[in-house]
């Protein structure tokens, strides 16, 4: 019965028994048909009397309408918040700003399913990674920041930890909630106030944010949060009454804004792309590393900084690990991003899925050999199914530029000097990954790779205790743990 | 209802006496019964659970003015024994908890305390203290649980340590925790300071059992039902009742406690402790001097008495000097 | 230690493939957040309740319990017509008989334990004749233990050379190979058993003997589910999986249903290559079954036990 070694083996996925449809229900989400700007405490009309759509990029479905800040509306939001730092935030104890934030985060949690809800109908993400990863990890971060409220004393030594002032902060579409937590948390924790502009395409989870923000009964103008696209955005970073601006996004904006505040006092904190290493040694637990694989570069749609995005496979394990995450992908689902099954959600954006294709076709015509899954996609809405680039150069544009979707591409190497060089080789910095049984090899490689966090044996692991940031051009400063605090303070 | 009052009025003239009198609407009532009031028994806290102390013996405690407040257990040596064989069993479980998940079950410890504030004023109150000064007590009880819930997850990171050998290894330093740690509590101040040394000893992954205030004793054992009700597992915390004096000598010699705490001036206890507990080199901290309503009265340091520091070496890898040039 | 037997290169087990406990334990987490609704849980129901093997393995086992077992195997709940019946009933050696002649001509195989169950600390000369015996009577399967002293000394031909005796004594009985996964100390040693098992000859890797209280899990069957196809690809040769073991209630088989469907596929997903090895495990299959016709939540005492 024995039969040699076949390279024609097949294993079937699509199987007679499969998973029926099962969303979850739209009924516990409450969204208003409009909404207006978030500033001192209450929700008021936008001077420029203009709102825009959000979809749902499952089916292109609106979902609301937001107003759209103008450079009036930014200054009411910035007057705001000065005058609640200078009367109210800055003259309160450490200990009673703490207990506001933990309120934030305990009813977060009470709220817990109804934000995964929008979230996964305003970003696309899968309901399963908005309830099981987005808004826990958002509520911990809040209840992490508001213990550090009143021991700031121990965590700089020789130092008097004071705050900063009006934080302005812009955050991206990849995880609106999260990037909202990963900003205020801290920025509160250490006695500044805040003015939040979400991103244009998905405003909602930071509005409903706003309604827990006046719940919790925080003072008004402490945080503020006004809806827009980038002249919204631009308008905060020139504004002179900002005093330190945080923001996550692209490269080429966060080279805007370094240029914006240049000659200013304006401190910043930037938090950019990557284009990460994921590196899979012989010795490593192969299903494991793939795996991990599979989650650093599909978790998300792709759509994150520090996804693992290039593949290094030692040679000698190459053809096991290709076929592994072959079938690995056979078996992600793409669909509904309300169905608890749905592995890989909607891309966030028409925009984006174009930029996707365009660097499909380019991995194309750069002569790579693209593999995708064999899922059925939905009708409407804007979807990609996973994709390998195999046969991929170094100098390949898709293993150099950020495609920001669950696009992988895969490179061979030799020796752990050969895949380090290539893991530096990139203006990026943000993340890395490295999968091996061998512990001083693991050492070796995270002593020398040139990333902000590194991640052995594992990847996209987050923590509020952890600190995050990147080297190069992924951008400076670090949100997360004792040293995300540093950003948010003058150490005097 | 009329034909009733009809009846009744011409049967009232055969009623010469009664203490039933007719309300307008013509219905009988009574004078209100005195609902007689359920008194509290006041029973130890081992293992998650509420016994009384096995040796059946009891105290009257009373204020300051002789008033009787309640029969209190007082605790033998054998339930000593029994606390600290649920402490260290509840050791395991309680040190490999995230200390994330440590950090939410006292901050839900204070959301219990808050929600009890009136139970607990009172008590402190029928023990001799102003509304004033027992309010003040509680609310700064309740806060110091939110500030030690705070550091749970942050204190490993002031201090621990990644130390640069110099050979090629990678070498760091963490906290962990000590184990069973037995308390005498501070005697007065009962609340605040039986709240003060149990929080960081808990938030440091130790489990621990506690004598309360003899002559205050009411409000370790209703604090006992805040833990209760917290998700705190039974055996991380018990609080037994009773005489310091004669129990401290037991918990010093006991070779199965790793660290005791003591909190009063009393020299003589204080190196009776040291001497009894160098039988298993125990490690004996003493808080005397501590004022617990000051900011002194809480501190990181309060948790990182109770841990020991654990260091790891693992070699770095440094195959030629690939990558090495940024 | 490297020998060809016919056309499988036999791999040196000491360098079997590690496994990161953290990854395989958060992949299998992974496969519970898997929602089984409406038709594919009811078909998910039925499916897993023709995977089990009914199972007594008491030292008070007499011929009218075994008959009674045999019966309820094949009329598991006649109120709800329709239903499959088990794979197999799991016997001891000396009960094979009894079993074989109640199951009559159900379809319903007899599987019997062999082999010193369940230690199997003895003689191969004395396993080697427990299997033959259990084989005379007419058991369709046999359920063999490894030596796991022998295994955590490291002596893998002892191990291997033993499964292979076995194999040879079941004639045509289908072999499953009881890893016990409980006494084996971690998934590392979990892989390195079951290549052992699959290269000597098993029809089957199964976790437990039911008998110590570390049974199946699912990142157990994990490993040994990617073992199965790491061995399909090195040799084309399929390998069925048994987890055994504290499977009690539906919703967890459901999880072990996905597990399979998404490491090995169509081709595994019958009870020719997948069984659970459990007790009560049917009546709460039935249970669910019950209350996805009928909408309404389900109390024991609408099904027979025996």
């Amino acid at each position: 019965m024995a039969k040699a070694k076949n390279n024609t083996l097949k294993l079937k996925f699509d199987t007679s028994w499969n998973f029926a449809p099962a969303p979850e229900s739209k009924s516990i989400a409450s969204i208003k048909d409009k909404y207006d700007l978030f500033i001192n405490g209450a929700f008021v009309k936008p001077s420029s009397k203009k709102h825009f759509k959000t979809i749902n990029p499952a089916n292109e479905e609106v979902l609301s309408e937001v107003a759209d800040a103008n450079a009036a509306d930014v200054d009411k939001a910035v007057k705001a918040a000065r005058t609640a730092y200078d009367k109210v935030w800055k003259k309160m104890s450490g200990k009673e700003r703490g207990k506001y934030i933990y309120r934030i985060a305990r009813m977060l949690q009470e709220r817990a399913r109804e934000f995964a809800v929008i979230e996964t109908l305003d970003a696309g993400k899968p309901i399963r990674e908005s309830r099981d990863f987005d808004v826990p990890t958002a509520a911990n971060h809040f209840f992490y920041y508001a213990g550090w409220a009143d021991k700031l004393e121990y965590a700089f030594p020789n130092r008097q930890a004071q705050p900063i002032g009006v934080a302005g902060q812009i955050i991206p579409w990849n995880f609106p909630l999260l990037m909202a937590a990963w900003k205020i948390a801290p920025a509160l924790a250490t006695g500044n106030t805040v003015v939040l502009k979400p991103a244009e395409t998905t405003p909602l989870t930071a509005l409903k944010l706003a309604e827990i923000i006046q719940e919790a009964d925080l003072p008004p103008g402490v945080v503020n949060i006004i809806t827009g696209a980038g002249a919204t955005g631009a308008a905060l970073v020139n504004h002179p009454g900002v005093d330190k601006i945080a923001f996550t996004g692209s490269t080429d904006v966060g080279k805007i804004i370094q240029r914006a505040i240049a000659g200013t006092n304006k401190k910043a904190t930037l938090e950019l792309g990557g284009k990460a290493a994921n590196i899979i040694f012989e010795d490593a637990p192969l299903d494991q590393a793939v795996e991990g694989v599979i989650n650093g570069i599909f978790f998300n749609q792709g759509h994150v900084c520090c996804a693992g995005s290039r593949l290094y496979v030692q040679e000698s394990v190459y053809k096991t690990v290709v076929r592994k995450l072959k079938d690995r992908i056979e078996t992600l689902i793409v669909g509904d991003p309300l169905d608890k099954n749905t592995d890989i959600g909607a891309i966030n954006s028409k925009q984006q899925l174009e930029t996707i294709h365009k660097y499909i076709k380019i991995g194309q015509q750069e002569g790579a050999e693209m593999h995708q899954s064999s899922c059925a996609l939905p009708g409407k809405g804007f979807y990609c199914r996973p994709t390998l680039f195999t046969n991929v150069a170094q100098s390949s544009r898709i293993a150099q530029e950020e495609i920001f979707g669950p696009v992988l591409t895969i490179q061979t190497f030799r020796t752990e000097d050969e895949v380090l060089e290539k893991a530096n080789n990139t203006p990026y910095g943000l993340s890395a990954g490295v999968w091996t049984d061998k512990g001083s090899k693991i050492f070796n490689m995270t002593t020398k790779m040139r990333a902000g966090v590194v991640w052995a044996n594992t990847f996209n692991k987050f923590d509020p205790t952890s600190p995050f940031g990147g080297y190069k051009e992924s951008g400076y400063g670090r949100e997360g743990g004792l040293h995300g605090l540093s950003a948010y303070v003058n150490l005097i | 209802m009329f034909s009733a009052v009809k009846k009744y009025n011409m049967a009232k003239s055969v009623i010469k006496k009664s203490n039933i009198h007719i309300s307008e609407n013509g219905l009988e009532n009574h004078q209100p019964e005195k609902r007689l009031e359920v008194l509290k028994t006041y029973k130890i806290y081992i293992g998650g659970q509420f016994p009384r102390t096995e040796s059946g013996r009891y105290y009257i405690a009373t204020n300051s003015k002789g008033k009787k407040l309640a029969n209190v257990c007082l605790s033998s040596r054998k339930d000593v024994r029994d606390a600290v064989e649920s402490a260290r069993n509840a050791f395991g479980g309680w040190s490999a908890r995230a200390a994330f998940n440590r950090g939410q079950i006292l901050y839900r410890m204070a959301e219990m305390l808050e929600g009890r504030k009136a139970q607990f004023i009172d008590e402190l109150m029928q023990q001799d203290a102003s509304r004033a000064k027992a309010e003040h007590e509680v609310n700064l009880s309740i806060d110091r649980l939110i500030y030690y819930a705070g550091w749970c997850d942050k204190y490993q990171q002031i201090f621990s340590a990644v130390n640069p050998v110099a050979s090629s290894h990678f070498n760091f330093s963490v906290p962990e925790p000590t184990g069973v740690v037995t308390i005498i509590a501070p005697q007065h101040d009962s609340l605040l300071g039986l709240v003060s040394v149990i929080a960081p000893v808990i938030a440091g992954g130790n489990t621990c059992v506690i004598v309360g205030s003899y002559d205050k004793p009411l409000s370790c054992v209703t604090f006992a039902e805040v833990l209760n009700s917290s998700d705190l597992p039974g055996g991380v915390v018990n609080i037994l009742t009773g005489k310091a004096s004669e129990l401290a000598p037991w918990m010093a010699d006991h070779m199965d406690i790793n660290a005791m705490i003591y909190c009063e001036k009393d020299a003589a206890t204080q190196k009776m402790l040291r001497e009894k507990g160098a039988g298993n080199v125990k490690r004996v901290i003493v808080y005397d001097k501590i004022n617990w309503y000051s900011d002194a009265g809480q501190s990181p340091y309060f948790i990182n008495d109770l841990q020991e520091i654990k260091t790891t070496w693992h070699p770095i890898e440094n195959i030629g000097g690939g990558g090495s040039k940024y | 230690m490297i020998a060809e037997t016919s056309t499988i290169k036999i791999p040196n087990f000491s360098l079997s493939p590690r496994v990161d406990q953290v990854g395989i334990e958060e992949r299998a987490a992974r496969v519970t957040k898997r929602s089984i609704k409406k038709e594919s849980k009811l078909n998910g129901l039925l499916l897993a309740l023709n995977m089990i093997d009914l199972t007594t393995l008491e030292g008070k086992d007499t011929d009218g319990k075994v008959k009674q077992l045999c019966y309820k195997a094949q009329h598991l709940h006649d109120a709800y017509p329709g239903l499959p019946t088990v794979a197999a009933v799991c016997v001891y050696p000396s009960m094979v008989k009894t079993a074989k002649q109640a199951l009559g001509n159900s379809g319903i195989k007899v599987a019997s334990v062999a082999t010193a169950f369940p230690s199997g600390q003895s003689t191969r000369d004395v396993k080697i004749r427990d299997t033959k015996y259990a084989v005379a009577n007419g058991a369709d399967e046999v359920d063999m233990v490894i030596s796991r002293g022998k295994f955590l000394m490291g002596e893998y031909n002892f191990v291997f050379d033993e499964i292979a005796a076995v194999k040879e004594a079941c004639g045509s009985a289908r072999l499953k190979v009881i890893l016990e996964t409980g006494e084996l100390g971690s998934y590392d040693k979990v892989r390195r058993a079951s290549d052992i098992a699959m290269y000597a000859g098993a029809d089957f890797i199964k976790t437990s003997t039911g008998k110590i209280s570390s049974a199946a899990t699912l990142p157990v069957t994990l490993v040994m589910l990617e073992a199965i196809r790491d061995f399909y690809y090195e040799t084309g040769k399929m390998i069925a999986m048994k987890p055994a073991g504290g499977i009690s209630k539906s919703k967890l088989a459901l999880h072990y249903l996905v597990m399979l469907k998404e490491v090995l596929g169509e081709a595994w997903m019958n009870n020719e290559w997948f069984r659970f090895g459990a007790s009560s495990l049917a009546n709460d299959l039935l249970m669910q079954i019950v209350k996805e016709k009928t909408g309404v939540y389900q109390s024991k005492d609408y099904f027979s036990i025996d």
